[in-house]
Order: structure tokens, then C-alpha cells, then sequence
């Protein structure tokens, strides 16, 4: 179920070795997952598991990716890059042979345009920074400091900024502030609302609910035409 | 997305407090009945031990989504966030800036 893939050297980056978590049983149909992210991914990690044991059972391959610089990655997360993330899920893409896409939250934003596929919830670059930077200043505020989102953003942009214990640099808060999830030919939206209840990201500790998994899962399968067996 | 009625009637105002309710129960994992519960008085940031620095700013940026309001900086305080009653009057206020 835990399996490596390599992401080649490109850019000037060096060649790095991820994890990747994959119901893998060699059939048509395989969904590549692009993670929610920091901690949105901690929140939704087991209803994502859970997701892919559903897809499993209904006959379709899945594999989740570590991020770069994410969960177990040995990859500075400082050095991380929006276009470099994009690029890493295309390699994985490839290195697993998936047919289709299922992006989660800010995962949309780096969801190959190649593959078909869908979008859950998708979340944009301005709000991710949004409520984590507002996070920042309320911590901030308890503790006695003042500090602005504005003055936030302006160092962010420079130097790059610490959100939540998730050190992000300067070139990933500049391409987060205009970064919206788009949908590529072959890839749809799938809203919170359809799967009856809350988003389990909202939930302050870790959550999960069988009853949405059922349900994300069952419209994948129904899109994809996959009969259980 | 969810469209509240006008706020100036007493019907609008009850359907307020439901939603900010409703908000809270998914954020805190509490079932609708649970989250009935919450008064005016009712602790919330720097009570309910959950409830920490991430958490809120996921409730904030919610209410922003929910009640089509934007929360600046200046607006967030220690009054605001500490019971029930004091988000209410701040979301009330926001919808509703007379």
C-alpha cells in the first residue's frame, strides 16, 4: 500500500523520492489524488484514506501522493513552489499511470490539466492565505503582539513567512495570491453540498464521516461507469 | 452559499443565530441539538479548548462565505470571539451597519 515514486530533476531542482499511499490492482481505472493542504490535509487525511478504500472496492485504482515538503517528504517545504507542485503531480501522474484527477481543496490548484477528473471543494490560493494568515494574527494578538495581515503579506512576499508552523517561501505566497483552481476539459466540480453535510476541514479537531466518503466515492464511480466487482 | 433574510425582522434575527449556530456545530463537531444549546454567555474562544487560533480563523473565513461579509484585522477581539453572544452581535452588526 506504501509505495515510492521519484520526481526527476527539472529546473534546477535535484531528483527527490516521495511516498505514495495506493489501492493499486493493475485495472482501467486509476485516480490519481491531489491532496488537501497543511492543515486542511492533516483534517481530511482520513476521509481521503477513506475514499480510496471505496474507490478500491468499487473496482478503481487510487493513489495519493505526498507533497513535497509535506507529511513524510524529506523536501524543504520553504523550497516548495506552486509551479513546482504542479509540475511534481504531473510526474506522479505519469510515474503511477493515472487516467483521472481527484483534487481536494487547494489541491485543485495543482491538478494536472492532462487528466480528466474532478475538483472537491475546491479552495482558491487567496483564501488558503486568508485564513491562514488570519491565524497568524489571532495567535499573534493572544500572545500579546501585534501583527497585520497587511505587514504579513509584505514580508511573505519578500522573505517568505512561517503560517500556522507551515514555513512557506516567498515565490509560493506570491503565486498563492493569485492562484484560482481551474477546471481542465474532462474535469468537473463536486461541492461540499453534494455530499450531505459538512466539510470535515471545518472541524477543529479531526473528524471523519463514512457517510460523505460513501458519497464522494459513489459519484466517481457513477462518472466513471465502474460497476462494483 | 446561504441567503439570509432581513435582518431587521425578528424572524431574520432568529435565522441568524441559527445559522451562526449551525456554523459552530461544524466546525466544533456538535450535533444540531448540542449547538441549540449555546446562550449568550456561552464560552467560546479561550473556553472551549478546540476552539484554538486555526480553528477560528476557519470559522471566521467561513462566515465570510456564508454571510457574504468580509472580517478585517481591527474587527477581530478578544469581546467578539469570547462568547456566543458577542459573534452574534458582530455578525449582526456586519449585516447590518447602522
Amino acid at each position: 500500500m506504501i509505495f515510492t515514486w521519484n520526481i526527476p530533476a527539472a529546473d534546477g531542482r535535484l531528483a527527490s523520492e516521495e511516498l505514495l499511499v495506493a489501492f493499486d490492482r493493475g485495472r482501467a481505472v486509476r485516480v490519481l489524488i491531489c491532496p488537501a493542504w497543511f492543515d486542511e490535509a492533516n483534517r481530511l487525511r482520513r476521509f481521503t484514506i477513506e475514499v480510496m478504500r471505496r474507490l478500491d472496492a468499487s473496482g478503481i485504482d487510487g493513489f495519493l501522493p505526498d507533497l513535497p515538503g509535506c507529511n513524510e517528504s524529506l523536501a524543504p517545504l520553504e523550497n516548495q513552489t506552486l509551479a513546482g507542485w504542479r509540475a511534481d503531480m504531473v510526474a506522479a501522474a505519469a510515474a503511477v499511470g493515472a487516467t483521472h484527477v481527484l483534487a481536494i481543496r487547494a489541491g485543485a490548484l495543482i491538478a494536472p490539466a492532462t487528466l480528466p477528473g474532478w475538483h472537491y471543494a475546491a479552495q482558491s490560493g487567496p483564501k488558503l492565505l486568508r485564513g491562514m494568515i488570519r491565524a497568524r494574527t489571532i495567535a499573534a494578538r493572544e500572545a500579546g503582539m501585534a501583527e497585520t495581515s497587511e505587514a504579513l503579506m509584505a514580508q511573505g512576499r519578500e522573505q517568505g513567512l512561517v503560517l500556522g508552523g507551515w514555513p512557506l517561501g516567498a515565490a509560493m505566497i506570491g503565486e498563492l495570491e493569485t492562484a484560482e483552481p481551474g477546471l481542465a476539459p474532462g474535469q468537473s466540480d463536486i461541492a461540499q453540498s453534494a455530499l450531505g453535510g459538512p466539510g470535515l476541514w471545518l472541524r477543529a479537531e479531526p473528524d471523519e464521516s463514512a457517510a460523505q466518503a460513501d458519497r464522494l466515492a459513489a459519484i466517481i464511480a457513477e462518472d466513471v461507469g465502474v460497476s462494483e466487482g | 452559499m446561504t441567503t439570509l433574510p432581513n435582518i431587521d425582522s425578528a424572524a431574520g434575527d432568529a435565522a441568524l443565530d441559527t445559522e451562526l449556530k449551525a456554523l459552530l456545530a461544524d466546525v466544533l463537531g456538535l450535533d444540531p441539538a448540542q449547538a441549540s444549546a449555546f446562550g449568550p454567555e456561552s464560552g467560546l474562544f479561550g473556553h472551549l479548548p478546540e476552539l484554538d487560533s486555526m480553528a477560528v480563523a476557519g470559522l471566521l473565513t467561513e462566515m465570510e462565505d456564508r454571510f457574504g461579509i468580509v472580517i478585517e484585522d481591527d474587527d477581530v477581539d478578544g469581546e467578539m470571539l469570547e462568547t456566543f453572544g458577542g459573534l452574534l452581535a458582530f455578525a449582526r452588526a456586519k449585516l447590518d451597519p447602522r
